[in-house]
């Protein structure tokens, strides 16, 4: 991998919350590497509290490490990169009073992109995730899915080079989840966008990862990286394959000890965010 | 529950209600004709009714109605512009909404009617006294309500508007702004129906005019067929308000 390649550097990173001696203190990575290729798509998995999303919002500026440094491309990240990354959080945050075209415009009002462009941005990236039928329900009268989708669409539309997805799927149901992770193998395989990708779903990893980084329990770091050399966009049946269960079962061997780590933690320490 | 069986719902309501108060006026009607109840203290409703037409026709009520509204209308300015303005100041900061939310609420729970003699001395028995009051009692519901808007809007829109490039005002404006306004609308309207109340109230007990003295002045001259018409004509008068408030707000949350 040459430095041209990497779109994004993670040096050494470490993070904590709260201060050292008091009851809540967790210190949630460790001294943390990772060089994360441009085009990639790369899941971050581990058990509950290991830094994951930790490092995910290090990455896109909205938490500073306190140790190491994140750069995105070749700059250290000091502040949210707006024109650069785009993130899709687990609720889904789209803004219950705006209509789901309003949504996805809004991130384009923030950037300053013309009123004629928003309009035809926003159309075409509701139209990529099948919502052009949906342009002007609230998000309220929308599905879950459908919800996420438009997350999704919103992301898209800001047409940044990085995506960060924070467990988007986690609060669907398993069909739901399936359907999505699908459709979204397909949209990406055509989009050139490095993303990094926060699950706890074992199946979903595989189906969506070129690389998966796999954590351990806190303090968390990168434990070790499982290749998915499977070409994108990944076929339905890919998840019936031998192939398929063979890294399902590399992760759940490698996570199995890490749960466990972390079950104890919590009951020591109480429940983490 | 189907549209249908919430229609007949909503229609069983509004029967009972309606029943209920066409029972109490049969009631008022049968104690004045029948039971022997004084005309004095409990007029015959027929001839309050003919008084409220004899009021509306003349338009004797323009001048108190005039200074009740004037008052109602710079109180609830001032609370409105103070409330809303402080409630915001105070929700930027975590340390200010803890120590001052709890003492505002605390002031609130005060019965600020105790304040209005030392209002009269200061502004006298004139609209001074009234505006004074109003906006006191208007201004606690409408700063927190301001406080809990602002304070308390979910982290992930922050989080996320700030992901996309929001600047500060444009944070205010699409966020901030749309995710505290029904609960600073909420305030708003209590404010003003507790203005309008508190006004029309201290009116009765010391003032120059309005319509809250007007009917203490037929109280005091035994005239309480009039007095009923008057009262009915201020229940009538905040019924409206309120309904129109309710309906502003409604509209403003929808948006």
């Amino acid at each position: 991998m040459t430095p041209g390649d990497v779109a994004v550097h993670i040096k050494d990173v470490s993070h904590e919350f709260g201060e050292p001696g008091d009851a809540f203190h967790v210190r949630a990575l460790l001294n943390t590497n990772l060089d994360i290729q441009r085009g990639e798509l790369l899941c971050l998995i581990g058990p509950s509290g290991c830094g994951k999303s930790t490092l995910l919002n290090m990455i896109g500026g909205l938490l500073m490490p306190i140790g190491g440094v994140v750069e995105v491309g070749g700059k250290v990240v000091r502040a949210p990169l707006p024109r650069e990354i785009a993130f899709v959080f687990q609720e889904n945050a789209l803004f219950p009073w705006c209509s789901v075209i309003e949504n996805v415009k809004l991130g384009m009002v923030f950037q300053g992109v013309a009123k004629a462009g928003q309009e035809e941005r926003a159309r075409k990236s509701l139209e990529a995730v099948g919502l052009k039928d949906f342009l002007n329900h609230y998000p309220a009268q929308l599905s879950g899915g459908m919800r996420q989708r438009a997350a999704l669409a919103r992301a898209l539309s800001l047409q940044t080079d990085i995506l960060l997805m924070d467990e988007p799927f986690g609060a669907l149901d398993e069909q739901t989840r399936m359907i999505l992770g699908e459709d979204l193998s397909v949209l990406l395989s055509s989009a050139a966008k490095t993303i990094v990708f926060v699950t706890h779903s074992l199946g979903e990893a595989v189906f969506l990862a070129d690389r998966v980084a796999v954590f351990s329990a806190r303090p968390g770091t990168i434990k070790e990286i499982i290749h998915v050399d499977e070409p994108h966009p990944r076929k339905p049946n890919f998840v019936t394959t031998e192939k398929f269960s063979q890294l399902r079962n590399t992760l759940y061997g490698l996570l199995h000890d890490e749960i466990r780590k972390a079950v104890e933690q919590s009951a020591i320490v109480g429940p983490q965010s | 529950m189907s549209t249908r069986q919430d229609r007949r719902v909503k229609f069983a309501s509004s029967a009972v209600q309606v029943g209920f108060l066409v029972g109490l006026m049969a009631l008022w009607y049968l104690g004045t004709a029948y039971w022997g109840v004084s005309h004095l203290l409990l007029p015959d409703p027929v001839k309050v009714w003919h008084e409220l037409e004899d009021v509306l026709s003349t338009g004797e009520y323009l001048p108190d109605l005039q200074v009740t509204l004037t008052e109602l209308a710079i109180a609830f300015a001032i609370s409105c512009t103070s409330g809303v303005t402080l409630g915001y100041l105070i929700s930027r900061s975590p340390y200010m909404i803890k120590v001052f939310e709890p003492l505002l609420a605390g002031i609130y729970s005060v019965p600020i009617i105790l304040f209005l003699p030392l209002y009269v001395l200061f502004f006298s028995l004139g609209p001074g006294s009234k505006i004074a009051i109003g906006t006191t009692i208007s201004f606690f519901p409408i700063v927190l309500n301001t406080i809990a808007g602002f304070g308390y809007v979910d982290r992930i829109f922050i989080i996320a508007a700030r992901s996309m490039g929001a600047s500060d005002l444009q944070m205010f404006r699409y966020v901030l702004l749309p995710a505290a306004l029904p609960v600073i609308l909420t305030g708003l309207r209590i404010g003003f129906i507790i203005a309008l109340l508190s006004i029309l109230g201290s009116e009765t007990i010391a003032s120059l005019a309005g319509l809250g003295h007007k009917i203490v002045h037929l109280a005091e001259a035994m005239e309480t067929a009039r007095m009923f018409a008057y009262i009915a004509f201020v229940v009538a008068i905040a019924a409206t308000l309120n309904t129109i408030a309710s309906a502003l707000e409604r509209r403003a949350q929808r948006q």
